[in-house]
């Protein structure tokens, strides 16, 4: 029992598995490295995704005021996507902190709640359903309506895993008749029903799942595995009539298929019926011989056989399963062989570049690669498959490290370059700036002061300040005239003054009669110099700039450089490290599946090396038993010959005195 | 007799479902699988360092230029291929794989050139081919005049959508 508990928890992480929420949709954007990002995950590019997306959020939050970036609008879905990726890519532990942070946040209470939500699944996943329980139940409130289904499921597999059955019953009741995991959960109620106890309605319930009718290849592949479940169950329980409804039930392509093809013939056995058992075994036979149901049925053929008394076919049955373990053996000591020579790992680095959710099965496509057939049930499960795929990751940052210790001595050239350009040509460049530095300065101040003095005249109308220079030379000039007559007032006579106060007047006039246009046409020039000015601010701006890039362009990268080539060197070691650690794990678990397997097969061939001597004792006794008998029907057929053969010449004779005897009465 | 072959059936059906994994602990995996992480996690914040310094390197903020190209409506088209020309001269061309289209349509958006231009006025031309829903193969090609400043310049080749022009093409200055 416990053994059929495990695997299905085993079963059952496999079909949540594909039941999985990522993020699948972009939301409105308001920022376009955001949107760069979601391209790369889109694309199952995990690593590009997180470091373009670890870059735009190390942006937003070293900003002053990051409330008015427009990556503010994201940060929420950004950092949901953040742990999403993160999860994506099997670090859990970053993915965990990262959605713990948003969880202790002052973020509104749905957000918050959906990051439990997040954080649960993800210790779910690890594997850790007390830590999941305790997450869920930091949930207050109500769950987003989107959420509000997957929430109840997870709590009720979280209660599943915690040993909560009857409550893990209730919530899945309360969204049977959801299509969001239709299947999923009828299965997961089942189950809870089996661990509760209650076996009837178990039965019942995975009974409904076993005849449901969907075209989802993943809730067809989970009918199969209730149908065969409960084949099991009956198995258990001494019903096999009823086992064999429920094998009968298994799609012949699906999954389950050679499982229940296998337990059909042995329950057909187990009735007396091997003419019967006969049939699903003849099928499987025309199966993969990898398989180990396939392997199995070749001895149950002949054990059939031997059961309705065909000891020769039973004996010619176990010869042909005796080559083909003979065969299998071969293939898998070769695979064996070659796992350890290294080939297999090399065949999962040459799958790398595929995307492809099959590139684990499309292994056994390569050439001169192990036997990989024959660990598909090994890769079938999660620790394998997750060792595999840290082993590619592991060779795809090993890919990185080395592109960019290359990447790096390019640059150092390439500064090297710049450094010989811009050395020399620089001074020269800074001579003449200066002095055009300190001419647009004095531009600049001119400017302002004008500005300055416009802005004044609003206030307090000054007509003198918009004199022309013909007015302001006049205006000296009669300063000058009357500064000399008040040192020389001989000359000073009421005519003169007259004249001066005449043209003073004149001045006056004309100065403040033309002083509103003159304002005008300031305003106007004042507008135009700006245009100029706003263009030299730009030509200056740029100059700077360039300046500064040209500059920079090759300073302050020796250091950066150099500690950045230290830490590619020291990643480079430990990837180099994790990787051939990671490997020997791989091949380990393969080498041992291997050998289990071979293992199994010579046990096969010895039982079925023993069989078939029985059945050539058997076929030889019939054989003798027959001839025996044919003997005795020669002898007794002899005997009656020779007894015939006796009687015949008193027969002969009695006949021929009669003829006599007839003819003498003719005669007389 | 029939409970021994039940029972012998039974365990072999069961037999096929467990996975042997001798001298392999699980903390043996687990242990391996942190150490993974934390490399992970080294490189990633590593790769941000050095795109930050190949930015700075290699595309300064007052030259530099990128170009993004993203689907407005998914359902109408499938986009080949694509090319852009600066001031007449090939400056991307690239043809679309499945995935990086079906990223597009999801609302991923895609980089299609960084690089450095003069500040000032630029004529940008973009042609591309696709297929509409109806089958037929489309050919259009659009232009723009972006004005480079003194920061840097992002801008977004919209395809497709409702607010895009004759040529099926929006451009937004980001």
């Amino acid at each position: 029992m416990s053994r059929i508990i495990k695997i299905i928890f085993i079963s059952l992480f496999v079909f949540n598995a594909s039941a999985e929420n990522t993020i699948d949709k972009a939301p409105v954007l308001n920022d376009i490295f955001y949107g760069e990002s979601l391209f790369y995950a889109f694309q199952d590019k995990h690593f590009d995704a997180i470091s373009k997306l670890d870059a735009e959020l190390g942006q937003y939050y070293a900003l002053d005021n990051p409330s008015l970036d427009p990556f503010n609008q994201h940060i929420n879905h950004a950092e949901f996507s953040a742990g999403s990726f993160e999860l994506a890519y099997r670090m859990h532990q970053r993915a965990g902190r990262a959605i713990k942070a948003i969880m202790e946040s002052s973020l509104n209470q749905e957000i918050r709640n959906e990051a439990a939500y997040r954080l649960a699944q993800i210790y779910y996943r690890k594997n850790q359903p007390g830590n999941a329980l305790d997450i869920l139940e930091k949930i207050q409130g109500e769950m987003a309506e989107d959420l509000r289904v997957d929430e109840i499921y997870l709590r009720a597999q979280v209660y599943i895993s915690t040993g909560k059955f009857s409550e893990s019953i209730e919530l899945l009741k309360s969204i049977e008749s959801e299509d969001k995991y239709e299947g999923y959960i009828l299965y997961n109620l089942g189950i809870a029903y089996i661990q509760n106890g209650e076996e009837k309605k178990a039965i019942e319930t995975l009974a409904r799942l076993g005849v449901i009718s969907t075209d989802d290849r993943g809730v067809l592949a989970l009918k199969d595995k209730a149908n065969l479940t409960l084949a099991n169950r009956m198995l258990e329980k001494g019903s096999p009539e009823l086992a064999k409804k429920y094998f009968s039930l298994v799609r012949l392509n699906g999954p389950f298929a050679d499982r229940a093809l296998l337990g059909m013939g042995w329950v057909n056995v187990s009735l007396g019926q091997f003419k019967k058992a006969l049939v699903p075994w003849s099928i499987l036979q025309e199966r993969e011989i990898t398989n180990e149901s396939v392997q199995e049925s070749l001895l149950g053929v002949p054990y059939a056989y031997g059961q309705l008394k065909y000891y020769g076919q039973a004996a010619l049955s176990y010869g042909k399963a005796m080559d083909e373990f003979g065969g299998e053996i071969d293939r898998l000591q070769t695979s064996i062989k070659s796992v350890r020579e290294g080939k297999f790992l090399s065949a999962v680095l040459q799958k790398q570049g595929e995307r492809d959710k099959n590139w684990l099965h499309n292994l056994r496509d390569l050439q001169d690669t192990p036997e990989t057939r024959y660990i598909m049930s090994l890769m079938a499960s999660n620790d394998f498959q997750q060792s595999l795929k840290n082993y590619q990751d592991l060779a795809e940052l090993r890919i990185r490290l080395s592109y960019w210790l290359a990447t790096l001595d390019v640059y150092v050239e390439l500064i090297e370059i710049r450094r010989k350009y811009y050395e020399p040509l620089l001074p020269v460049v800074e001579k003449q700036f200066k002095k055009l530095d300190a001419r647009i300065r004095l531009r600049l101040s001119q400017r302002d002061r004008l500005d300055q003095r416009l802005k004044s005249l609003v206030i307090a109308r000054r007509p003198d300040y918009l004199a022309t220079a013909e007015e302001r030379g006049i205006q000296d000039k009669l300063g000058k005239i009357e500064l000399y007559l008040s040192a020389n007032p001989q000359h000073y006579t009421d005519e003169v003054r007259e004249r001066i106060s005449r043209l003073k007047g004149v001045l006056h006039w004309n100065i403040n009669k033309a002083y509103h246009e003159r304002l005008t046409n300031a305003y106007k020039q004042m507008q135009t110099l700006d245009i100029y000015i706003n263009k030299l601010n730009e030509a200056y701006q740029s100059f700077v700039r360039t300046r500064q890039a040209a500059t920079q362009s090759y300073e302050g990268y020796d250091i950066p450089i150099r500690q950045l080539k230290t830490k590619i060197q020291a990643n480079q070691v430990k990837v180099n490290g994790v990787m051939a650690r990671q490997g020997r794990l791989i091949e380990a678990l393969a080498v041992n599946e291997l050998e289990r397997r071979r293992n199994q097969l010579e046990e096969y061939q010895i039982k079925a090396r023993f069989a078939l001597a029985e059945s050539y004792d058997r076929a030889t006794k019939k054989q003798q038993k027959a001839e025996e008998e044919k003997i005795i029907q020669e002898i007794e057929k002899n005997k009656n010959l020779q007894q015939s053969s006796v009687e015949q010449p008193v027969a002969d004779e009695i006949q021929k005195n009669d003829s006599n005897k007839a003819a003498e009465e003719v005669v007389q | 007799m029939r409970k021994i072959i039940l029972a012998f059936l039974a365990i072999m059906i069961l037999n096929s479902f467990s996975v042997n994994a001798a001298d392999v602990s699980k903390e043996q995996i687990k242990g391996l699988d942190e150490q993974v992480q934390d490399i992970k996690t080294d490189v990633i914040d590593l790769t941000a360092d050095l795109l930050q310094l190949e930015e700075k390197l290699l595309f300064p903020s007052n030259s530099q230029f990128a170009l993004f190209v993203s689907l407005a409506d998914a359902e109408d088209l499938r986009l080949d291929a694509i090319q852009v020309k600066l001031e007449n001269k090939v400056l991307a061309h690239h043809l679309y794989t499945f995935r990086e289209l079906e990223a597009m349509q999801k609302g991923g958006v895609q980089k299609i050139y960084t690089g450095n231009i003069k500040t000032g006025e630029h004529k940008l031309v973009i042609s591309y081919t696709a297929k509409a829903s109806s089958g037929g193969e489309m050919k259009r090609s659009a232009s723009y005049t972006l004005k480079k400043g003194v920061g840097p310049k992002f801008v977004e080749i919209k395809i497709g959508g409702p607010d895009a022009g004759d040529q099926g093409l929006e451009f937004k200055d980001w």
